[in-house]
């Protein structure tokens, strides 16, 4: 039997019917298009499919959509301000050249954006710890941590 | 994929939750944090018929100290909340690392210490302090409350003493008493992206610089977290040296009873957990000295 559920995504109330079976990730990519959200493992392993639930980093691969109505959810999409502007998050990414083929990115931008909601000035070890859970297959992981320590400058500045 | 075709109820009350457990049979399971729970159904290990959610039941997440009961964290706190939480920072400072010790941020940001409690793995990390500490499982059923010490609450690997219709609303923690320490220490082979290939968990009391109890629980090296009984007799009464705490983890290796899988041999496991008792045992004094 399907449910009928209001998911609050990026500030945007939307209904939709869902089997209780299907995940977060799935109703975001399939019913919503919301495609920036990636499905990496699978099994809450790699953080590709990292999204904000109620601000805290969570792997939409192992949440129930039916879990997720009503609840505060944020995805890469609702990152960047406007259509113009991009995050400061996203900006240092871009700068620093902490982005390859991408597929990580949107996971480890919204795992830095729970680290830095909670700890704004993070030490590099608290960087590497905070994205421990999101897997890149690309940069080594260098660019990325230096590019979440500028966005932490950035984010201050503002 | 074929994914279990499930139905899902999402109780708001602790009394409908039991109802809805008792009334769907066994085919119900429970969902907390749905970190283990989701990735066995979807990998097919189990079929539910019905999917009883607990996180809209209001108080359940409740984590709460006081001077008397001590320590409570309920079934749907998360992980990362324990971790954060002031009071346990301060009193429990094992609970945290345990707490750490487990997975990721983001399943930390999902899973619960009761879900990891109830999920019965023996490499589960929160276990073994939990244990060590003398914790309680307060379990609910339709004929009311009950406590299991959590010593006694795994029987097996992914097996409970739980009766079928009952559930846990929250582990209870006694008030460490002056004197006393407690760690928690675990060695995976990549260690945020995989499990625990073993863990110890220690709780000491000290009494004018002798041991005056001790407690010693291994994780990952048995079916269930086990309990080091003839290890702990060797420092209870005495002083605590460095060079005895080492071999009383070497006994405690000797009363482990690992397996050889796909995260560690047997063998490494016997030769590893002695290193971390030692350790966790190290831990343990050194925080019994400070308070």
């Amino acid at each position: 039997m399907k449910h009928v559920i209001e998911l609050k995504v990026n500030g945007d109330t939307v209904q939709v019917a869902v089997d209780p079976w299907r995940t977060l990730n799935e109703v975001l990519r399939e019913d919503l298009n919301l495609t920036g959200t990636k499905l990496g493992c699978g099994t809450g392993d790699c953080g590709a499919c990292t999204v904000l639930l109620d601000g805290r980093s969570v792997s939409s691969c192992l949440t129930l959509a039916v879990e997720a109505a009503g609840r505060d959810i944020r995805t890469v999409e609702g990152l960047a301000p406007s259509g113009e502007e991009l995050h400061p998050i996203q900006e240092a990414f871009i700068e620093e050249g902490a982005i390859q083929c991408g597929f990580c990115t949107a996971g480890m931008e919204l795992a830095a954006k729970h680290l830095l909601d909670t700890n704004p000035s993070p030490a590099e070890p608290e960087i590497r710890a905070a994205l421990s859970g999101n897997l890149c297959r690309c940069t080594g992981y260098d660019k990325i941590v230096v590019a979440v320590a500028s966005a932490a400058k950035k984010m201050k500045k503002k | 994929m074929s994914v279990a075709r499930y139905r899902y109820f999402a109780p708001t009350s602790l009394d409908e939750a039991i109802s809805l457990l008792q009334a769907q049979g066994k085919g119900a399971v429970l969902l907390a944090g749905g970190t283990d729970l989701l990735l066995r159904i979807r990998a097919g290990f189990i079929q539910p018929t019905a999917v009883i959610g607990l996180k809209r039941i209001a108080g359940l997440n409740r984590i709460a100290w006081d001077t008397k009961r001590g320590l409570t964290i309920g079934a749907t706190a998360l992980l990362s909340e324990v971790a954060e939480h002031p009071a346990i920072k301060r009193r429990y400072p094992a609970l945290v690392d345990a707490a750490l010790a487990t997975a990721n941020v983001q399943v930390r940001n999902m899973g619960t210490v009761v879900g990891n409690l109830c999920n019965a793995s023996p490499c589960a990390d929160n276990v073994p302090t939990l244990v060590a500490m003398g914790a309680e499982a307060v379990v609910m059923g339709s004929d009311g409350e009950k406590r299991i010490p959590l010593g006694t609450f795994h029987t097996g690997p992914g097996k409970t003493a739980l009766e079928p219709g009952t559930l846990v609303t929250a582990i209870q923690v006694p008030p460490p008493p002056g004197g006393s320490g407690a760690a928690y220490r675990n060695i995976s082979a990549r260690s945020r992206v995989d499990m625990s290939a073993a863990g110890a968990g220690a709780y000491v009391e000290m009494n004018g610089g002798t041991c005056s109890d001790v407690r010693i629980v291994m994780g990952s090296v048995g079916p269930t977290p086990l309990r080091a009984r003839r290890a702990e007799s060797m420092l209870k009464g005495v002083k605590p040296t460095a060079a005895l705490i080492e071999k009383t983890g070497q006994a405690a290796a000797k009363e482990s009873k690992p397996i050889s899988d796909v995260r560690a041999s047997a063998y490494w496991r016997k030769q590893v957990v002695a290193a971390l008792v030692s350790r966790a045992l190290t831990g343990a004094f050194q925080q019994a000295r400070k308070g």
